[in-house]
């Protein structure tokens, strides 16, 4: 062996440039040879063989605006269908001349919500205290109404959009905190306490979340006291937030159980007792850990909220397969799922987003 | 090191026949202990023996399931009021440094003042700042623990017990998951604490750092005390056969 040994101290060269540009890329990737080639060329036809007529139909030759199904003429897409319910497909049968009072709900909470979410706004404590305090109450008392003159509109009456947003937006608010203490609680060393949250862990988590719609809004009634009645709304909310809640606490658990003892020996040697300890060293590092899963459970109860429909609940998707089922909109079934995909897809995507956006904001190591 | 027939204030660990199981093995035995303040001891033996489980007994990171611990006067029970107490007052630095990673250096170091002490957070910051410039790194305050290096986290893992201002303080490994180069560094900041007065018991195997500034060194095997004598005498003269067969292996290098 021989070792050529350097006398200087050589510099830092910058590296050389490889081969870049997009037809390099395509030159060594899709048409390297004559199989990937011919499999390219394939492929290419078949996308575009199925893409093109549907945008053709979707967008191009497709009618926009209209007050019936006359005006849909050309042969594509009737998008007249979604013009002429979107009030319907936004809130539901909420009296006409009301409706402001949602629009006011939906402009407080994207106001709390761009201040809770973008960087540098000040006051974010308050903001907090306000969206979790003061914003349910005030939602709650502008869609309902019945104090400050407004007239009462009952729940019945919400659907579309506001109603899939009202549950989902409370089924995730209340499940979280509660997913945690579920979560806490079954790595407790107390066996009561463990007991119990295995128990409601495995109970809600076993049952499908129909079965819990449904049981809530035709058993519980039965054990009620004759004359006593609780909100179909609410009945609702409860069930759903409790089923959420069950898997919430397996998705922190498992961030709980990746956190190494150390932090925990850490805290404790420290003189901070167990609620300190959690809430200042192992929870935001375990929820940091599992945002994605959180974030998963959030999308998916997003779309749950459709079976609502069970119990008599109006949501997005019910007021829509309701309003092609009537005798003058018989037939454009496609347009109204495609506009329910397209309004259940901007929302997940949304979250699915902020969540990439939060992980990466909270990121202290590489 | 003497054994006191009463609890006088000067001693501040007390350890009386303190025995405890993991399940059916027996890890510690019969273990008697007095370490007066101001004393530094020293802690080594083979791996298995005990010897971090003993102190990790001390500020009740372990249970004992028989015997007595009392640490400044105060016995060490399942009365929580207790283990808070006596957490305030007694130390630990651990060997793979457990600092909170989503927290900046200066908030490591504030975390327990503020919330345990109640002390405010411009007080908290101004002691932390003093404790980070006595153990040489006050310009990595605003920094995070991932992005210094082991000889560094291990400082600010010192810097972060002392800002509690606790009276005992104990050292479980603390340089041996360290590079060598960074062993100096951190052994300095020990011998520095040491020489200010500080009550310490440290399980280690720098058998230097023992020799600069431990009063007794103590030697375990087996769950028990097997040895202990003041420095000079341990390691010239080690009574014990294992004593001799561990100092033989280690000082073999």
């Amino acid at each position: 062996m021989t070792a050529f040994i350097t006398h200087e101290t050589l510099p830092s060269l910058p590296a050389p440039n490889t081969l870049k540009g997009p037809v390099a890329w395509m030159r060594q990737n899709l048409f390297s040879n004559w199989l990937n080639s011919v499999l390219t060329v394939i492929l290419l036809i078949g996308i575009l063989a199925a893409l093109i007529p549907f945008i053709n139909w979707a967008f191009i030759k497709a009618d926009w605006i209209g007050t019936s199904r006359d005006d849909c003429t050309s042969g594509g897409a009737c998008w007249v269908f979604v013009y002429v319910h979107f009030k319907l497909f936004m809130v539901g049968l909420y009296p006409e001349a009301e409706t402001w009072r949602t629009l006011l709900v939906g402009a407080i909470l994207v106001v709390t919500l761009a201040g809770l979410m973008i960087k540098g706004v000040p006051f974010k404590k308050y903001i907090q205290i306000f969206a979790l305090i003061a914003f349910p109450v005030i939602a709650f008392m502008l869609l309902s109404g019945g104090s400050f003159g407004l007239p009462h509109v009952e729940t019945n009456f919400w659907g579309g959009l506001l109603l899939t947003l009202v549950i989902s937006i409370v089924g995730i608010v209340a499940a979280f905190p509660l997913g945690i203490l579920l979560a806490l609680g079954r790595r407790s060393s107390m066996p009561i306490v463990k007991a119990i949250c295995v128990v409601f862990i495995e109970v809600w988590r076993g049952v499908p979340l129909i079965t819990v719609l449904f049981m809530s809004s035709v058993m519980l009634p039965l054990f009620l006291p004759a004359g006593m009645e609780i909100d179909k709304l609410l009945r609702a909310l409860v069930g759903i937030t409790l089923f959420q809640s069950a898997y919430l606490a397996e998705v922190v658990r498992s961030g709980l159980q990746a956190i190494p003892k150390g932090q925990t020996e850490a805290a404790n040697s420290l003189g901070l007792t167990y609620w300190q300890g959690m809430y200042k060293v192992t929870l935001p590092q375990a929820l940091k850990i599992v945002i994605p899963g959180i974030v998963n459970s959030f999308i998916s109860l997003f779309k749950d909220t459709s079976l609502v429909l069970i119990i008599g609940l109006f949501d997005l998707l019910a007021t829509i397969q309701g309003a092609f089922a009537s005798p003058k909109w018989l037939g454009y079934a496609i347009e109204g799922y495609l506009f329910a995909a397209f309004v259940y897809w901007i929302f997940c995507f949304g979250m699915s987003r902020y969540s990439q956006h939060v992980e990466r904001s909270l990121k202290t190591t590489n | 090191m003497e054994t006191a027939t009463e609890t006088k204030p000067e001693i501040a660990v007390s350890l009386r026949e303190v025995n405890k199981w993991y399940g059916d093995f027996h890890v510690l035995k019969n273990v008697n202990l007095d370490v007066e303040r101001g004393q530094r001891i020293v802690i080594c033996g083979p791996s298995g023996s005990g010897k971090s489980t003993m102190i990790r007994c001390i500020n009740r990171l372990e249970e004992h399931q028989a015997g007595q611990i009392l640490v400044d006067g105060i016995e060490l029970n399942n009365d929580l009021k207790n283990i808070d107490q006596i957490r305030r007052e007694v130390g630990m630095v651990f060997q793979h440094f457990n600092l909170f990673p989503h927290l900046t250096v200066l908030e490591n170091c504030c975390l327990a003042p503020m919330w345990v002490r109640k002390i405010p957070r411009k007080q908290a910051e101004a002691t932390a700042m003093e404790y980070l410039e006595r153990v040489k790194i006050p310009h990595q305050a605003k920094k995070f623990p991932g992005q210094l290096s082991g000889g560094q986290q291990q400082r600010v893992a010192i810097a972060r017990s002392l800002c509690m201002k606790p009276r005992i303080m104990l050292f479980d490994e603390p340089t041996s998951a360290l590079d060598p180069e960074m062993i100096k560094e951190v052994l300095d900041t020990m011998i520095e604490l040491a020489e200010s007065g500080m009550t310490m018991l440290c399980v280690t195997h720098e058998m230097g750092f023992a020799k600069t500034v431990a009063d007794s060194v103590i030697f375990m095997d087996g769950g028990q005390i097997i040895e202990s004598n003041t420095p000079d005498e341990f390691f010239n003269h080690p009574q014990h056969e294992r004593t001799k067969l561990f100092l033989s292996q280690i000082l073999a290098h």
